[in-house]
């Protein structure tokens, strides 16, 4: 029922997996979704710090070395410095990190929603075939809501006040198509319905505030999807919602996402969400990517001292209730003064290991394991020594 | 490029069918049901109110009304004045069943009628003057706080030059040198015309200020960006995001707008700039009262009476409809 996707004009590296020889195969449904897309690494080199290779075919989404900063009165701030990842149909990226990690800056920009004079942004952005960076804000403006979409942490501050959820979500779809109220009003109930509202076609001229939780972000997704996007943001989605209420909506965001066949980008401060849903978790510090790797790798082998903090520091049922949780001493630095070499190092346990390394040079995001990338200076051996010994048995 | 929905009802998802259960729908109120409520239980912003309505009632049948209780406003009465003193026979300023607010001196001219008249010209003149505040002040103000930066910069500065304006002075000038007929307009409806342009025209950086405020805060809403997010336009977020928004703050501005107008006008009339005569203003016959008061300050009353009720109405009226509106502002 779908295309194939937009291959992307340089098709450097061996096709990963079957179907990147621009077959239809590619469409291949969800339910076989590999978790190792990168199990062939892209043949060409890294470009140094933050860098990837060339995309590979069935890249949809590919930033390179995207960097946004903001001057201030203060200094600029480097709320994104150098982040490069891919990201093919189908499939699901999960960006984790701190607050103030530039997780949220991020997806900002690949949605173009900054301020236009009050931040410089460089690298590049390629969405299927057309590079967003540079672009014409009424360029990326159409983009929005047809090809890219979001779906912001509080639904209930994230729609409109004065609307019904019908009229916001009829406006949306009649924004990128040349419809009749009517029928936009029948595809405003079809979306309601397949996101699990009930009474669809009563609740459509309900108000936001005469939704629960739950229900608004069933129709904030509704919202965002009613142009079919090819690319779903979702900042943080869950984190305004009760627990029992969070497990359904990433049901749906899974379910929907192999019924569109989009890319999603899930932003959040928690492990066990992008557990859920990533096929790749790329981890971020102080604007930077530290780890980037398919999720069972950043849950089985981490690489970095920064996400072996956050799985110590996340509380597991399965461990003894004596043991102490173990959060990451400090606090994230000022994305105005990063600190000099590892941005991590005053936080870092191991950071006197390396032999001065960590406080003056900058760890490259470099691949230690094939499609495992990580920016640290410690060696494999140290890394594997502490993962096995002092990290792995207190999980 | 993008691939076609099939969209099944009840797909994949089944229906939370616990929602359905045990909900019962609680009936909600707008804003503009809560705000009603809570004007209904101020009294005083209520009787403003009534008066509001009673006087806009008045000046709209003021022909009809004066034609069964007055006499036409330009009908002389000299055989009720005193030819020596010039000012009505009978005492209390010859007030009577006949004429219920007395006589004009000199003339004799029906007072309750004049008042009657005056008050066409000055809510005319209010009202139109606000509408062409709030409509400029709107506009700008919502361009000046959504797109910010040097838009911001411009109508911010043009805001403050339009606040330094010597506005009185400027409408003496103005207003003193009107042609005969301008604009395919003649004579009064001419002078009406300027008066409201003058008072309008300088008064929307207030509102533009207010309005410019509101949408600071509004604009970095998450609703905002939401609509952003879905390849809004900015005149549509203009339009249909912010505008509802600013819907209260500008009613309840454009309801303290209006009785600042009428004491505008009634400046203006009472310096003689204004609508002139024969025609009644209520500024006008103050002036003229001025000039009698030694001999019959009962003159003064009948105006003076009018444009306090009319602004004190209106005053007590929008500082209801603001703790209506917003009842953190108190």
């Amino acid at each position: 029922m779908s295309q194939p996707s937009p291959s992307p004009s340089s098709p450097a590296g061996p096709p990963s997996g079957s179907s990147a020889d621009g077959t239809p195969a590619e469409n291949a449904p969800a339910e076989k979704r590999s978790r190792r897309r990168r199990e062939a690494p892209p043949s060409t080199g890294l470009d140094g710090i933050g860098g990837l290779g060339a995309a590979a075919p069935d890249t949809f989404l590919s930033v390179r070395d995207l960097r946004v900063h903001f001057p201030t009165d203060d200094g600029v701030v480097k709320s994104v410095d150098g982040i490069s990842f891919d990201l093919a149909r189908g499939k699901t990226l999960g960006i984790v990190g701190e607050s103030g990690s530039g997780k949220s800056v991020t997806s900002m920009s690949i949605m173009g929603l900054h301020k236009p004079g009050t931040v410089t942004m460089t690298g590049s952005i390629r969405l299927g075939s057309e590079e967003l960076i540079g672009a014409g804000s009424e360029t990326v403006r159409e983009l929005r809501g047809k090809r890219m979409a979001m779906i912001f942490q509080d639904p209930l501050s994230a729609m409109h006040p004065f609307y019904t959820v019908g009229h916001q979500i009829v406006e949306a779809y009649k924004m990128h198509n040349d419809v009749s109220t009517s029928v936009a009003k029948k595809h405003a109930v079809e979306m309601l319905d397949r996101v699990g509202i009930p009474q669809a076609s009563s609740r459509v001229d309900d108000y936001p505030h005469q939704f629960s939780g739950g229900m608004r972000q069933r129709a904030m997704i509704a919202m965002a999807l009613s142009c079919d996007p090819d690319l779903l943001i979702a900042d943080e989605p869950t984190t305004a919602l009760d627990v029992t209420v969070q497990a359904q909506i990433l049901d749906l965001i899974r379910d929907l996402q192999s019924e569109f066949n989009s890319a999603v980008i899930i932003i959040t401060h928690d492990l066990g969400v992008v557990a859920e849903l990533s096929d790749d978790i790329m981890v971020m510090y102080a604007g930077r990517a530290v780890e980037y790797a398919t999720a069972a790798d950043v849950f089985e082998r981490p690489e970095h001292p920064y996400t072996w903090g956050l799985l110590s520091s996340m509380p597991r049922l399965d461990r003894a209730r004596t043991d102490r949780l173990r959060p990451i001493p400090g606090s994230p630095p000022s994305l105005i003064n990063v600190p000099s070499g590892c941005p991590f190092h005053p936080r870092c346990a191991y950071a006197d290991r390396t032999g001065g390394l960590s406080q003056s040079q900058r760890p490259p995001l470099d691949e230690k394991a094939p499609g495992h990338y990580a920016a640290c200076h410690l060696t494999p051996e140290q890394r594997t020594e502490i993962w096995e010994n002092d990290i792995r048995p207190t999980l | 490029m993008s691939s076609p929905v099939e969209l099944e009802p009840g797909g994949a998802m089944a229906p939370p069918e616990a929602v359905l259960e045990g909900a019962k729908h609680i009936e909600g109120r707008s804003l503009g049901q809560i705000a009603w409520t809570r004007l209904k239980r101020d009294k005083v912003a209520l009787t403003g109110g009534f008066i509001i309505i009673f006087l806009v009632i008045v000046a709209i049948f003021a022909p009809f009304i004066v034609s069964v209780l007055g006499h036409p406003p330009d009908e002389f009465h000299q055989e009720l004045i005193d030819p020596d003193l010039q000012v009505p026979t009978a005492p209390l300023g010859g007030v009577s069943w006949d004429f219920l607010f007395g006589l004009e001196p000199v003339n004799g001219r029906d007072l309750f009628s004049r008042i009657l008249y005056g008050s066409q010209i000055s809510l005319l003149i209010a009202f139109l003057a606000t509408i062409i505040s709030v409509f400029i002040g709107t506009i700008m103000g919502v361009v000046a706080g959504y797109f910010g930066g040097a838009t911001d910069a411009f109508i911010s500065r043009l805001m403050d030059i339009f606040l330094a304006f010597p506005l009185l002075v400027f409408a003496l000038a103005l207003v003193g040198v009107i042609p005969e007929s301008a604009f395919g307009l003649s004579g009064d409806s001419l002078r009406i015309a300027v008066i409201v342009f003058i008072i309008g025209f300088f008064n929307w950086p207030y509102i533009g200020r207010i309005v410019r405020g509101q949408t600071l805060s509004l604009r970095e809403r998450e609703f905002i960006d939401a609509s952003r997010s879905l390849g809004a336009r900015a005149s549509y977020i203009l339009r249909k995001d912010l505008l509802p928004n600013l819907i209260a703050p500008i009613l309840v501005y454009a309801t303290l707008l209006i009785p600042s107008n009428i004491l505008f006008e009634a400046a203006l009339s009472y310096l003689g700039v204004g609508v002139q005569a024969p025609r009644a203003t209520w500024g006008g016959m103050l002036a003229d009262a001025a000039k009698w008061y030694q001999i019959d300050p009962w003159f003064m009353l009948p105006p003076g009476l009018a444009i306090f009720v009319t602004v004190l109405a209106f005053n007590l009226f929008g500082d209801g409809l603001r703790d209506a509106l917003d009842p953190r502002s108190r």
